[in-house]
């Protein structure tokens, strides 16, 4: 029962903070609202047992990646208010709803329609068998196991994801970098400096 | 009743659905960043859920390269947005079509 009430508090939190997301005029809001999805989100996974993840979850997502986006945004002074009401291409919203909509069917029926019926004590004919190759060992913390699978048997895209994130710093820098002074910073309006 | 890894996979078909909408509507360069966090999020909980149905450990580790790659696009993305405000006052989308030659 209590599992009950922690998902649909959580699934509550999380499709709030979704909903603010897409909704919110101010784009401060949305950043803030994308906190409460993230924090949702980290609570599902300590609620399955998967701790590791759910301080990554904390400290990467809503410190790292949501502080970014507050940094962008105060920093530049992008945080107007953007005019819900007006819709720039006619019929926008109604062909991004169905679209959505389709892919939640989609989706829903891949999930509860599909062939492979392995797992039939979860309710949904999920693909997939039970792990064979590696299987967690509840003898064994989280944190232990996540790290044991990455060193060992993925250790290979652990050193790729390291030479993405090299090359993702160099691109920001490179891209922000400012080239021969040729562009204008507007410190206030009315006032260009060089 | 109890928690199944049902109601995992509809919770994040539901919040894939919802940053799939916002990414097609909002004009808002980043917001539509915001958007696509939600819809990795939606996959990580379902990578977690599958994780555990599956006694598998090998969906935690997707997750966690799911979290390095978000963390990449968010730098190279936000960049991209700052470079453009430099030029344009607005970083909605449509300040992008700049970008074509």
């Amino acid at each position: 029962m209590v599992d009950v009430i922690v998902f649909a508090v959580s699934a509550l939190i999380i499709l709030a903070g979704a909903l603010g997301v897409i909704a919110s005029k101010n784009t401060v809001h949305a950043a803030l609202s994308l906190v409460l999805t993230f924090v949702g989100v980290a609570v599902l996974f300590i609620q399955q047992e998967v701790h590791f993840l759910a301080v990554v979850q904390i400290v990467v997502y809503g410190g790292a990646v949501v502080v970014l986006f507050l940094f962008v945004i105060m920093l530049l002074g992008v945080d107007t208010e953007e005019d819900m009401a007006i819709e720039p291409i006619a019929g926008q919203r109604s062909s991004a709803a169905l679209t959505a909509g389709v892919m939640l069917a989609l989706i829903l029926g891949g999930f509860f329609l599909s062939g492979d019926t392995g797992n039939e004590g979860n309710g949904v004919a999920l693909t997939g068998r039970p792990s064979l190759a590696a299987p967690i060992d509840s003898g064994k913390t989280n944190a232990v196991q996540l790290g044991e699978d990455l060193f060992t048997r993925n250790v290979l895209a652990f050193e790729v994801t390291g030479l993405l994130l090299t090359i993702a710093t160099v691109g920001a820098v490179v891209m922000i970098r400012n080239r021969g002074g040729e562009d204008l910073v507007v410190d206030e309006p009315g006032t260009a400096v060089r | 009743m109890e928690v199944t890894t049902t109601w995992y996979l509809v919770l994040s078909a539901v919040l894939f659905s919802i940053g799939l909408f916002g990414l097609l509507t909002r004009r808002n360069a980043l917001v539509m960043f915001m958007c696509v966090e939600l819809m990795l999020n939606a996959a990580n909980i379902a990578f977690v859920a599958f994780s555990g149905a599956l006694n598998d450990i090998a969906g935690q580790t997707a997750v966690f390269f799911v979290l390095v790659v978000a963390a990449a696009e968010v730098v190279v993305g936000l960049s991209i947005v700052v470079a453009l405000l430099r030029r344009r006052p607005s970083a909605t989308a449509d300040d992008f079509a700049e970008l074509k030659g």
